[in-house]
């Protein structure tokens, strides 16, 4: 019962190209939004439930996205195996900066999570032997699944959606387990989980590295799916897009990150016709959403209507 | 190499006194609202953008920067009135998206007014270089490094010798503490806002004739200002000035000896450094954290 709203939100992920055959936009944009759900969901256990913000969350899509694209043009590994690279690569890094970093809070950790995404930026286009520099790596071989390569918009958005699944699974399973209670427990108040006996540093070095997996993860699909990739799509906007979608959705909630992070792709591709008002719209809606429903829309409006309903019972029962 | 070495020292110290600038904005902001106010870069952004609409509309550079200033100002009040009083009490990462999405919400108004190009203004004293010790100097450079200098001790006289300023420290000391004595600390919030973002302008109005100014230009000074403010300690005024000129200064050798491509990683692994090993800053006290 607790995964009921996971088994319908499979049901609807599997039955949209159905009721939708050979549309563009379900398959396309929906396959976008998945890799997009994958990203804000991982993002999420570490902003929404351990209460640490990242500004620099791109940086790590990217060195998953990189590793694939270099280790398979470059080196002709299979696909899979780059992937696993990549998972290893990103996780060591963000296991060893976990440290130190999540030692800072609040605007110290905004700002050096920043600053590190901005190195990593920086890297991918000056190091040009490795990355292609600016103009990036083209020619990025499909994902070849155990014999099975994926090719075509809805082949990928089958893959796609099934890993957005595993991944809406994991963090769903993680948060109730032992490991996210003490997470949430971090979130209230860290001097209050010390004092319970909960290793505070030990629980958000786990979601750090976790919360990089998933963006590593994304970042190798996300190379084989465009079959390129360049420093353009792992910036400083990037990374803030990411936040965007987690607290549009509601932080601390994994269905409310989804629901970020397929609103604002929904919202890109409508923003998109109104060319220059784009960026405008989007600083507005940003301020206004953390002004009047800081707990984010998903969460926000959910809890707006159950206060509703409870308010029609009274007076129904009176 | 000395000459060398002094040429980057001065291109440091030119660039370093924007930071300086940007970050005494940042530090003003925090002192009085404990809010990092992400959207500090496009103040300097609107301040160059204004100025050059208004000459280019033919009104003489003097009262086109001052009519630039005075519109940044009344932006930096618009926001402090929009966008952080009615978000009052909320968490430090609801501030910092409210900032970032102020930023965008500016870079966005900028970019509608004034497309993507670049735009620029012209020195303020012509553009003959001057020969200076072996290294050579814009005339511009001493326009910016002077008026820096200048807009530094009036900002410290300000805290120092008035008694607005003075109230103003009280506020960033103890807000409550400050209202009990009759301090009105809501017209204080907004007049650091409302400095801040003369500031800001007066740094982006400074560099444009050296820089070329767009809407997006704001996004990278904003960020080192903010790393000037931290490298400083951040809340301490003096500091933020401090660490601007040592990050322009650092900034400036590293792209000179190392890696003119690497220069914002060189200068963003020095501020993880900092924040890694004495997160209060450089100049700055120790601070007491509250649980």
């Amino acid at each position: 019962m607790r995964l009921a709203g996971f088994y319908l939100f499979a049901a609807l992920v599997a039955l949209l190209p159905v009721l939708f055959p050979d549309n563009y936009f379900v398959i396309v944009i929906g396959a976008s939004a998945g890799l997009h759900v994958i990203l804000a969901v991982g993002l999420n256990l570490l902003m929404g439930y351990a209460g640490q913000i990242s500004l620099g969350h791109a940086a790590f899509f990217g060195m998953g996205a990189y590793a694939s694209a270099i280790l398979t043009t470059r080196f002709g590994w299979p696909s899979l195996l780059a992937l696993a690279a990549g998972l290893v690569a990103t996780g060591a890094i963000a296991w060893l900066l976990a440290r130190p970093i999540l030692r800072l809070r609040g605007h110290y950790l905004a700002m050096a999570t920043l600053g590190f995404g901005i190195i990593v930026h920086v890297i991918m286009v000056q190091a040009t032997r490795w990355t292609g520099g600016p103009d990036g790596l083209a020619g990025i071989p499909p994902l070849n699944l155990f014999g099975w390569s994926v090719e075509g918009d809805l082949q990928w958005y089958g893959v796609i959606m099934a890993a957005m699944l595993l991944a809406l699974w994991l963090a769903l399973n993680l948060v109730d387990s032992q490991a996210g209670r003490a997470l949430r427990a971090v979130h209230g108040s860290e001097f209050a989980a010390q004092m319970m006996g909960v290793d505070t540093g030990r629980a958000k070095t786990q979601v750090f590295v976790v919360s990089a997996l998933f963006a590593a993860f994304a970042g190798s699909l996300f190379a084989h799916q465009q079959a390129f990739v360049s420093p353009d799509s792992f910036n400083l906007t990037i990374s803030v897009e990411l936040v965007t979608m987690v607290v549009l959705g509601g932080m601390a909630s994994t269905f409310g990150a989804a629901c970020g992070a397929i609103a604002l792709t929904l919202l890109q591709q409508g923003l998109v016709v109104f060319e220059d008002y784009e960026m405008l719209i989007h600083g507005a809606l940003l301020m206004a959403v953390m002004i009047f429903l800081p707990q984010g829309l998903f969460v926000g409006l959910s809890q707006g209507a159950r206060r509703l309903w409870a308010v029609f019972r009274f007076t129904r029962v009176r | 190499m000395f000459e060398q070495l002094f040429q980057f020292l001065v291109t440091g110290i030119t660039v370093g006194s924007l930071y300086a600038l940007v970050g005494l904005g940042f530090a003003l902001i925090y002192n009085a609202s404990d809010v990092v106010n992400f959207a500090q870069g496009e103040f300097v952004m609107l301040g160059a953008m204004i100025a050059i609409a208004l000459l280019d509309a033919g009104m003489p550079l003097l009262l086109a920067a001052s009519a630039a200033t005075l519109l940044t100002i009344v932006a930096g009040l618009l926001l402090e009135r929009f966008a952080i009083e009615p978000a009052k009490g909320a968490s430090v990462v609801t501030t910092i998206i409210i900032t970032i999405g102020a930023g965008i919400f500016l870079r966005g108004v900028a970019l509608l007014l004034w497309g993507k190009d670049f735009h620029s203004l012209p020195p303020f004293s012509g553009d003959t270089p001057i020969q200076l010790g072996g290294a050579t100097v814009l005339p511009q450079s001493l326009w910016v490094l002077g008026i820096t200098v200048l807009l530094v001790a009036l900002v410290r006289a300000f805290f120092n010798r008035t008694l607005l300023g003075k109230a103003l420290l009280a506020c960033s000391f103890n807000r409550v503490a400050a209202q009990a004595v009759g301090i009105n600390v809501r017209v204080m919030l907004r007049l650091a806002y409302g400095l801040s973002a003369g500031l800001g302008a007066l740094a982006g109005i400074l560099i444009a004739p050296i820089t070329f100014s767009s809407y997006e230009a704001g996004i990278m000074l904003g960020l080192k200002g903010f790393s000037a403010a931290i490298i400083g300690g951040i809340g301490n005024p003096m500091g933020a000035v401090a660490g601007g000129l040592l990050l322009g200064v650092l900034e400036s050798l590293g792209a000179g000896l190392i890696s003119s491509g690497y220069k914002d990683a060189i200068a963003f692994l020095f501020v993880l450094m900092v924040l890694f090993f004495k997160p209060t800053g450089l100049f700055g006290h120790q601070l007491v954290e509250r649980v």
